[in-house]
């Protein structure tokens, strides 16, 4: 194999790890030919905010050691990976898509970023996203919006727009992207690539720049289940820097993409399937043929508590959201507005160097917590919540999984929806859910609109059942999904 | 009207957010709107719901208490490295109380 552009841009895990391993080329060959066709191709998207080139060669030069050496290779040895700036990482800018942490200089690494350079991982940069994580299009970004890399004229999706483009540009094989509220899905769905969310508290936290904490999550991306499942493999597990990181163990999840998904039980939601006649909804029920075609049991459910998820979701990420971005308020990082009193500089700090969707949610938060509204709000979304997790719960008696579309429609044009945030907050319908649940949930490529547009099928299931997601996701890819 | 501009003015105030008066008017449209739709909440009877505040324990609550043993911290000069004005070993601020 030879390290062309075109090859490149569709390199897999196992691909790279046979081409070291028979020395077609080095760790750091392929460091620099990935950094060079990244950068050549980056201007198309926008997709990466700055490239890391230095710790990336680093990273690999201790990749080829140890190949000289004929020590075991990590699991991710000399992999490309682009990484999401809102995840900090040491010495390398860290900006969250934000004019306020633009010369933010982390002083450690996320738990996520130092796993996946033990296991041989190469972070080519930081990915561009809407700021601190806030959108559903990646245009809230203070360093200008990503493109599709397949409809240049149409977003990614967001928050993790930049991570989504990367990996299906070619431009990384793997990313790191958080979910706080569909942010890895939904723009792993409009680009066409693998996104998944894991359960609450299956990856540390710890080196997340904190959005809503209750509701984040980090994620990987990937061009095929088993690289994105990979991903997830090396970066999951207790860490005692995040106090909500689980101590379930992580199985092998590559020893489950067996394929044995016959007699699976699928529950289709009927509350995400109002708009039958849709286009994204005709292509999942057409891949919901297909899992049927493999064996798979499929029964129509109901969640009851669906309509409902959308103002839940915004009264407890947004409250969660206001309490989290006090911090940026002149003091320590980085940007600090000029004023007599300390009062004012705050204001004047904040006002200046928050965009518009953030202040949004800042005062929205901060209403929904107000004197005398606790009750009203914050307390009565997280009684709603209850009711949403209890839904999953009580499908989950019934059902091995559930599968549903991943957004409403497929990517939109850039502007299309900027100036009416309620409508993009309704957008998130789908995706939501799983995170106020706290259960793993992905996306996998679902087929094509007659537009060519990506559109995403979304499989959830139980609280740390990830081997059965990826095991149905893994399946349903093999079997072609339905584009054959 | 869920939300005058008056209200907006104060909660910008909690939040130490200055805003312009262009931003005070789209706010208060726009929440306006969004609280709107949250009072679709209302038509739910919650009394008798637990509230869910943590997503899962997987263990006993004790055991998310990490060892206690030494660890070496940040360092003040990492800690300080990203203030917009330090010295002395502090962050540095306008003056707070006068003499």
């Amino acid at each position: 194999m030879s390290l062309q552009a075109a090859s490149i841009a569709s390199l897999g895990v196992d691909q790279i790890r046979q081409g070291l391993a028979a020395r077609e080329f080095s760790a750091v060959e392929l460091a620099q030919a990935a950094l060079e066709f990244a950068q050549t191709e980056n201007p198309k998207t926008n997709a990466f905010l700055h490239f890391s080139p230095e710790r990336a060669l680093a990273a690999a030069e201790r990749v080829d050691q140890n190949l000289r050496a004929g020590d075991d290779l990590g699991p991710l040895a000399g992999v490309p990976v682009a990484v999401k700036d809102v995840i900090v990482t040491k010495g390398v800018r860290t900006t969250c898509g934000s004019r306020l942490l633009e010369c933010y200089v982390p002083p450690y690494d996320a738990t996520a970023v130092t796993r996946l350079e033990q296991a041989g991982g190469v972070i080519l940069g930081k990915t561009n996203c809407d700021e601190f994580a806030m959108g559903s299009s990646n245009e809230n970004s203070a360093f200008g919006p990503v493109r599709n890399p397949l409809a240049l004229d149409r977003v990614p999706g967001g928050s993790s727009g930049g991570s989504a483009a990367a990996v299906a540009q070619g431009t990384a094989v793997l990313a790191l992207g958080s979910d706080t509220g569909g942010s890895v899905r939904q723009p792993a769905s409009f680009c066409g690539v693998v996104g998944v969310t894991p359960t609450y508290g299956r990856v540390s936290r710890y080196g997340l720049v904190a959005f809503a904490s209750s509701l984040d999550h980090i994620g990987p991306f990937g061009r095929s289940v088993r690289d994105a499942a990979l991903l997830l493999q090396t970066i999951a597990g207790r860490d005692e820097c995040d106090a909500t990181s689980a101590f379930a163990p992580v199985p092998d999840y590559l020893a489950h993409l067996d394929g044995s998904v016959a007699g699976t039980k699928i529950g289709l939601p009927r509350e995400y399937f109002d708009d039958a006649t849709s286009e994204t909804a005709s292509l999942i029920r057409k891949g919901v043929d297909r899992l049927r075609g493999l064996g798979c049991e499929i029964r129509e459910i109901s969640l009851p508590a669906t309509k409902y998820a959308v103002p839940c979701y915004y009264i407890i990420a947004t409250a969660e959201a206001s309490s989290n971005l006090a911090r940026y308020d002149g003091v320590r990082y980085t940007t600090r507005s000029d004023s007599a009193t300390l009062s004012d500089m705050y204001r004047a700090t904040r006002g200046a160097g928050f965009g518009a969707e953030c202040k949004r949610r800042i005062m929205l938060g901060t209403y929904v917590l107000s004197h005398g509204y606790y009750d009203a709000y914050y307390l009565k979304a997280q009684k709603v919540r209850t009711l949403i997790a209890e839904d999953f719960r009580k499908a989950f008696g019934e059902v091995d999984a559930i599968v549903t579309p991943v957004s409403p429609s497929p990517a939109f044009k850039i502007g299309e929806k900027i100036d009416d945030p309620l409508e993009m907050y309704l957008s998130d319908i789908y995706t939501i859910t799983g995170d106020l649940a706290g259960i793993p949930c992905m996306s996998v490529p679902c087929g094509k609109t007659a537009e060519g547009l990506p559109v995403g099928m979304q499989i959830l299931t139980r609280h740390f059942d990830e081997s059965g997601m990826f095991r149905l996701a893994d399946a349903f890819e093999k079997a072609g999904g339905f584009a054959g | 009207m869920k939300i005058t501009e008056k209200e907006v003015r104060y909660v910008a105030g909690l939040a130490n957010l200055e805003l312009t008066g262009e931003e005070i008017a789209r706010l208060s449209k726009d929440l306006d709107e969004i609280l709107g739709h949250i009072d679709t909440l209302n038509a739910l009877d919650t009394s008798n719901i637990q509230p869910m505040a943590q997503v899962l324990y997987d263990a006993e609550e004790t055991a998310t208490l990490r060892e206690d043993r030494e660890r070496s911290p940040l360092g003040n000069d990492a800690a300080l490295a990203n203030a917009p004005l330090a010295g002395a070993g502090y962050f540095k601020v306008p003056k707070v109380i006068e003499r």
